[in-house]
């Protein structure tokens, strides 16, 4: 990891905008708002490859509200929508 | 000495290539069924080793963990342990990874190394990954897994050889003793902890190239653009629909003719009387005007394969999540509410991909609305009888727009129906969350469409044998007994038992222009709507002649009058009468009162739509 990384301002994935690029940092599924619960919304990040360290860009965005997003998780694209990406600290 | 059959499991994510493997080692030695009790697809396909021992392999629903939160994954988790009722314990898991994605196919192999079962990694793909300068020291890999990995191209003949091998040897190696099971729901912190484990496993064994798939992005730039991608998805579907119109047609043209001749032969043949009139009428011109639409479901499918084996599906429930989420669908109804354009019924199947329950029976009260194949050959008849075969601006055929009108109508119904559903039932809704992995573009295989495709067709034409065939027996015997009286001077129909049962219903049905003709066919309907086309064809048959069996699309155009047909088509938008749908749903939704729901709300439709439709139609001076 880059020291650009490390002094980069922490933000919620949610919010990155097309083109960003960043680390994940940690996962904080009680921030999310989403329909599941904190333990499940977690375990789902975690098995499409959504873990500490990984790098992330986000590729694409949809037409309504810029949502969802396409992100590139090392080497594979996941869609998500923005409320679950909430949950996804990066710098 | 016969050895007993081997059993095979295979299992990996979504997108791994697994059912190209599947076909590979089993070409069309395959059989489809459900696991008892749920309505999961059991995909079972049989081969022989190069040492000829004879081999079972089951192909179990994608997963990307054991922790079954579908009915799906339940399958695969329960399988894999042995607890599924009525499977046995398989000798051997194959676990399907794509070579070119290890992240999530490692990390489940060392969940499922835990229930312990003898297992391969199937590095599939391997080309693919070779090309994009992924190298893999599989001996390595399978040192620090501590299990057996093996390369293959699912899609290249031999690809699969090595594979074959290592199964001769390890099944020869396989002890009888049980093997200890350790598996147990992962919490999170295990679950982060397997995941950073089979990326040091990847990391040691694996070196990545620099440069990304680039054409995959390529294409994505385009597909993906917010306001390009949906330009482009509904390119895709009107080309599908001007294509099942247009390119079936020559087809069509040669069964259509092919059964005539059948017709005219057993007419020839046999003495004109009962016999003779139950097989050209009945079971000739009926049944043969239900098989000249494999065509066009034939095409349909197609597409809808292309499509999802070229990873396109996918992103289209990318576009499509926030557009659909306005009236109240998750992006992932997409993708069955496709299929339903082939039949409802494995459209409101997969409904199961989708894991909110809520956001799950929205899509089923709706799948039956898009428009499905079995509605093709009632549209078909229809329009080729009452819409001029003209171009309208040069290049695009009347018919086919009409066509793409009329499913661009049951999509907007959808669509409206949702919306309603989720204003006025479901009104704490809170969405639910959707994540799906984007695939990598790939190459079509065309071997695996072509057998995807030859599963369709066998189901079609084994409805077309049974359910249709017994149908077209009860119509021509009702629309022929009991016989006219000695001089009777009407047509045989009118003194039928279909004549009064048509007729008794006409009163309720004259509002919306239908006449008792489509009275009697709309009953058999019921069975299969395609059936109501064949229906109409047994009826003004018996009543007219021979001649009026050969072109039943001309008789309508003499008998209807184009307000009747125009009420026909809004009826068959919605059309509530498909038996084996309400079946479906009544088993999917576990409830009586969900599937009352649908068919009332969908008859209601229908009959509100031929009426506005026919009295419009009459109003203008179509009547």
């Amino acid at each position: 990891m880059t020291d650009t990384h490390d002094t980069r301002r922490k933000m919620p994935l949610g919010l990155a905008q097309r083109g960003y690029t960043g680390v994940i940092q940690h996962l904080s599924a009680g921030d999310a708002g989403s329909a599941l619960s904190d333990i499940e919304l977690e375990s789902r990040l975690i098995e499409l490859g959504f873990v500490e360290g990984a790098r992330v860009e986000v590729l694409h965005e949809g037409l309504v509200g810029r949502d969802p997003i396409a992100v590139r998780v090392d080497n594979i694209t996941i869609a998500v929508r923005r409320r679950e990406a909430m949950a996804i600290i990066v710098a | 000495m016969e050895l007993p059959l081997l059993h095979l499991a295979l299992v990996g994510t979504p997108n791994s290539g697994k059912t190209s493997l599947f076909n590979a080692l089993t070409g069309s030695r395959q059989k489809v069924a459900n696991y008892p009790g749920v309505t999961v697809e059991r995909k079972e396909g049989f081969f022989v080793t190069p040492l000829g021992r004879q081999v079972s392999i089951v192909d179990l629903p994608g997963t990307y963990s054991l922790r079954g939160r579908s009915p799906d994954e339940e399958i695969t988790r329960d399988f894999v342990l042995g607890k599924a009722s009525g499977e046995a314990l398989p000798d051997l898991v194959l676990c399907v990874a794509d070579s070119t994605n290890l992240r999530l196919t490692i990390r489940l192999l060392l969940e499922l190394k835990r229930t312990g079962r003898p297992m391969i990694l199937v590095l599939n793909m391997f080309d693919i990954a070779s090309r994009r300068g992924i190298s893999v020291d599989v001996a390595r890999l399978a040192k620090e897994l501590g299990v057996p990995v093996v390369t293959s191209i699912a899609v290249r003949k031999g690809g699969t050889a090595d594979l074959l091998a290592l199964t001769d040897e390890i099944s020869a190696k396989l002890s009888a003793e049980p093997a200890e099971n350790s598996w147990r729901a992962l919490s999170v912190a295990e679950l982060r902890a397997t995941q950073r484990e089979a990326d040091r496993i990847i990391a040691d064994c694996v070196s990545l190239p620099a440069r990304p798939d680039t054409l995959t992005s390529r294409i994505d730039s385009v597909v993906l653009h917010p306001v390009g991608g949906l330009v482009v998805l509904a390119l895709i579907l009107f080309v599908m629909f001007q294509a099942v119109f247009a390119w079936a047609q020559p087809l069509m043209e040669l069964l259509n003719s092919g059964f005539d001749a059948l017709g005219d032969f057993v007419h020839a043949t046999l003495p004109a009387g009962l016999l003779q009139s139950f097989l050209q009428n009945g079971v000739i011109s009926g049944v043969g005007s239900v098989i000249v639409f494999l065509p066009q479901i034939i095409i349909i499918f197609l597409f809808i394969l292309l499509l999802e084996d070229f990873g396109y599906m996918a992103r289209a429930a990318f576009l499509m999540d926030r557009i659909m989420g306005g009236a109240g669908l998750h992006g992932r109804a997409f993708i069955p509410l496709l299929s339903s354009f082939a039949c409802a019924i494995p459209g409101i199947m997969a409904t199961r991909v989708i894991d909110n329950k809520r956001d799950r029976l929205t899509t089923i009260l709706i799948a039956p609305l898009m428009t499905c194949s079995a509605r093709i050959p009632v549209y078909t008849l229809i329009i080729s009888a009452f819409i001029p075969a003209k171009d309208v601006w040069g290049f695009i055929n009347l018919q086919g727009l009409v066509m793409f009108g009329l499913y661009a109508a049951g999509i907007t119904s959808a669509l409206v129906v949702s919306f309603l559903i989720k204003f006025f039932m479901l009104r704490d809704y809170a969405p639910a969350p959707f994540m799906l992995e984007l695939p990598d573009y790939k190459v079509p295989r065309l071997k695996s469409i072509a057998i995807g495709i030859y599963t369709r067709a066998k189901m079609f034409l084994q409805r077309a044998g049974t359910t249709i065939f017994s149908m077209m027996v009860l119509i021509w015997f009702l629309a022929s007994f009991p016989q006219p009286p000695a001089g009777a001077t009407e047509p045989a129909i009118d003194f039928s038992l279909a004549a009064i049962i048509g007729k008794a219903l006409e009163p309720l049905l004259a509002p919306v222009g239908f006449n008792w003709q489509i009275a009697v066919a709309l009953i058999p309907g019921m069975a299969a709507r395609e059936v109501a086309v064949a229906a109409l064809g047994t009826v003004y048959a018996i009543e007219g002649g021979k001649e009026a069996a050969e072109q039943i699309g001309q008789v309508l155009a003499t008998k209807w009058s184009l307000a009747t047909a125009l009420s026909m088509l809004a009826w068959y938008i919605f059309a509530p009468q498909c038996a084996s749908t309400l079946a479906v749903i009544r088993r999917e939704t576990g409830s009586w009162t969900w599937m009352a729901v649908t068919f009332t709300y969908m008859l209601v439709l229908a009959y509100a739509a031929s009426l506005l439709t026919y009295n419009v139609a009459v109003g203008l001076g179509a009547g």
